[in-house]
């Protein structure tokens, strides 16, 4: 074991990946002599060589599309895109040509490729820099949505999103880039995409996040358990396709639900599970399922952002709320 | 200077080998030559073809075919091309690429069966085909045959690429992307523009300020070359000189083919709205497949009466292969969930489901 952050983790599982496979490469702009701007690909370069880890120019079409036609001639390319916001400028090969390609050729082809690319607020940073766009992946069928939470997670996701057979969008929570620190196996491990983890027990509320608003959900269950409030705490990791499972067994046990996440409120994932939880157990509920997340709002720079951003305090206030309700 | 010198574009430079008369003008040397047998093989393609398009557009006539896009008189251009390469060079076609596809031995039923609405049509397995599908979003999949191109040379083969497109699709930004790439990259890609003129209703001086297609290529780093796209002997040769090129490392090019739709954009598209009846009968005289049989007749490789029955032959496989394609089963419920992952995740199990009952 040893004590990575999230980002050093993410450099581990690429590390991993492409000593165990020659097909993986790994690309984007300034990921290669430069380590990438966050530094998740430091290193690589110089220990697997030019042609394993390499600069492109400034082309996010360019890379996704390029990558595409590598992963349908047998190769497994990860690429970097620098912000998510700029993934958008991307979106007609992942979402008309990534996603589709193995449907298009009745499976005869694929494109088993990662894109990955850090999301959400809290940097600090330019306009682009901090939106949570998981959802319009998650709305594009074909694609894989992951986001993890932990060291351990993203090491052990990020495996499994470069050997699995079809495309899979990575979205690395920044602002949890350097915020934890965690035990990591040495090794490799591969997390199954698909399943969400219940990251601690309880019997009250069922309380589901992902990536970085996993941290003030985590505060909040804390601050709740001071208040004899026993919280199950579920971080879903996957968006697409969603653990619904996971999360049903939840509600069914606790009866209340309050889905918390920094994207946008309207077609949203909190909307998706919260609609599962109410077709699959609304008999159990004691509750009106909530949703705590991001206003249909542009992502404030960094002056207003608190504005945006969801505190944990703001999530307990919603806890509590959802605790309170009798029928 | 590369092996285009003589013909850049920039000095309104088109190089031509087979005139409208049917004449073959000597090629400048180390250009490649058409045998007799290509020739002919070359014809039978393009007859076919062109059977193909008119059985078809008599199918949406009567209301047997959906939408369907025409290849009629740019016939010289994919086949040439795919003549010129290996059969295991990676082709990645636009849409209006048939007499390629025959080449590469898709079956006419199976072409068909894409048109015709069946995604069937598209299953195309890389080891037996080498050969992308029909790409619909016009001028975004140049950048998988830079990427293909990449990972052959990464994977040591000297597989090349060819890729085409027609000269709206240069308007994109993925073909600025694309040649940017390759250029940078230095990948072994042929990107092929079929300039017919016409992206359904816009016309050349629309599309682009700059004069030519090809030269945009030299801002890429690269070759560019005009060449008669209606001529099969200039096709071949521009593409096996790109080819050799790219297979010996030495990067991309570009190959403007001049050449004319001289049918609708697709069977839904009415071109007597907004081009002159006089343009397309002057492109009618330069007919690729006129002059290749003018060729054919004069070095006596083919009689008329041999035409005539490779066309007749061409009709009726055009017309039992539509017959095949109606017999075809309909995609199943089944079919519509089944390919979207490897592995169909339980959330589309379940809806799956829900749509059975």
């Amino acid at each position: 074991m040893k004590v990575l952050t999230l980002l050093e983790a993410v450099t581990d599982g690429l590390r991993s990946e492409m000593a165990a496979d020659q097909s993986v490469v790994v690309f984007g702009q300034d990921v290669g002599v430069e380590g990438g701007v966050f530094r998740a690909t430091a290193g690589l370069q110089k220990d697997f060589g030019e042609s394993r880890c390499f600069d492109t120019p400034l082309v996010e079409s360019g890379i996704v599309g390029a990558a595409i036609g590598m992963a349908v001639a047998g190769l497994r390319p990860v690429v970097e895109i620098q912000f998510c916001g700029f993934a958008l400028s991307a979106f007609n090969q992942i979402a008309n040509h990534a996603a589709r390609i193995r449907n298009r050729t009745r499976g005869a082809m694929t494109a088993p490729l990662v894109i990955r690319t850090p999301y959400g607020g809290g940097i600090r940073a330019p306009e682009h820099h901090s939106e949570s766009i998981e959802a319009l992946f998650g709305h594009t069928p074909g694609l894989k949505v992951v986001v993890p939470s932990t060291p351990h997670d993203a090491k052990g996701l990020l495996i499994s999103a470069i050997r699995d057979p079809d495309p899979v969008i990575f979205l690395e929570p920044a602002r949890a880039y350097r915020a934890i620190r965690q035990q990591v196996p040495e090794q490799s491990y591969a997390l199954e995409i698909g399943k969400a983890k219940v990251e601690a027990p309880g019997d009250d509320l069922t309380l589901v996040s992902y990536g970085a608003q996993m941290i003030e959900a985590r505060q909040a269950r804390a601050a709740l358990a001071a208040e004899g409030r026993s919280v199950e705490l579920i971080d879903l990791r996957t968006i697409y396709p969603f653990d619904a499972g996971t999360v049903v067994e939840s509600v069914r046990k606790t009866g209340r639900l309050l889905v918390v996440h920094e994207g946008p409120q309207s077609f949203g994932v909190a909307s998706e599970l919260i609609a599962t939880a109410l077709d699959k157990a609304f008999d159990a509920l004691l509750a009106p399922p909530a949703r705590l997340t991001g206003p249909d709002v542009i992502v404030p720079l960094p002056r207003g952002e608190r504005h945006y951003l969801i505190s944990a305090e703001q999530v307990i206030a919603e806890a509590r709320k959802v605790l309170a309700y009798e029928p | 200077m590369g092996m285009f010198e003589c013909f850049d574009p920039r000095e309104g430079k088109i190089l031509s080998l087979l005139d409208e008369s049917g004449t073959l003008h000597a090629p400048p040397e180390g250009f490649p030559l058409l045998g007799d047998e290509q020739a002919l093989t070359a014809y039978r393609t393009m007859v076919m073809a062109r059977a193909v398009d008119e059985w078809a557009l008599s199918l949406n006539r009567q209301g047997r075919m959906p939408t369907y896009a025409l290849n009629e008189g740019q016939e010289a251009n994919s086949t040439g091309a795919l003549m010129a390469l290996r059969p295991d060079d990676w082709f990645v076609p636009a849409f209006r690429e048939l007499g390629g596809m025959l080449l590469r031995g898709l079956t006419l039923s199976q072409y068909y069966l894409y048109w015709y609405g069946n995604e069937e049509g598209s299953k195309l397995p890389p080891e037996t085909f080498a050969m992308m599908p029909i790409a619909v979003p016009v001028g975004s999949h140049m950048v998988h045959a830079v990427g293909i191109a990449w990972a052959e040379r990464y994977k040591g083969t000297d597989r090349v690429t060819v890729t085409f497109m027609g000269e709206g699709a240069t308007s994109e930004g993925d073909f600025h992307e694309a040649c940017n790439l390759a250029g940078v990259w230095k990948a072994g890609v042929i990107f092929y523009v079929q300039n017919n003129h016409w992206a359904i209703s816009l016309p050349w001086e629309k599309q682009s300020a700059s004069p030519t297609v090809a030269e945009k290529a030299f801002g890429y780093g690269f070759e560019g070359v005009r060449i008669d796209g209606n001529d099969i002997f200039a096709v071949y040769a521009a593409v096996k000189l790109a080819a050799e090129r790219a297979r010996r490392g030495e990067g991309p090019t570009l190959i403007e083919g001049l050449t004319y739709r001289l049918g609708a954009h697709t069977t839904s598209d009415d071109p007597s709205r907004y081009r002159k009846e006089e343009d397309v009968k002057r492109w009618r005289q330069r007919d690729p497949i006129i002059r290749l049989e003018r060729f054919l007749l004069d070095r006596e490789i083919l009689t008329g009466e041999d035409m005539r029955t490779i066309r007749d032959e061409c009709v009726t496989w055009a017309r039992e292969s539509f017959e095949v394609v109606e017999r075809t089963e309909d995609p199943t419920l089944e079919d519509t969930f089944r390919y979207l992952y490897r592995d169909m995740p339980p959330i589309l199990q379940e809806q799956l489901a829900r749509r059975k009952r």
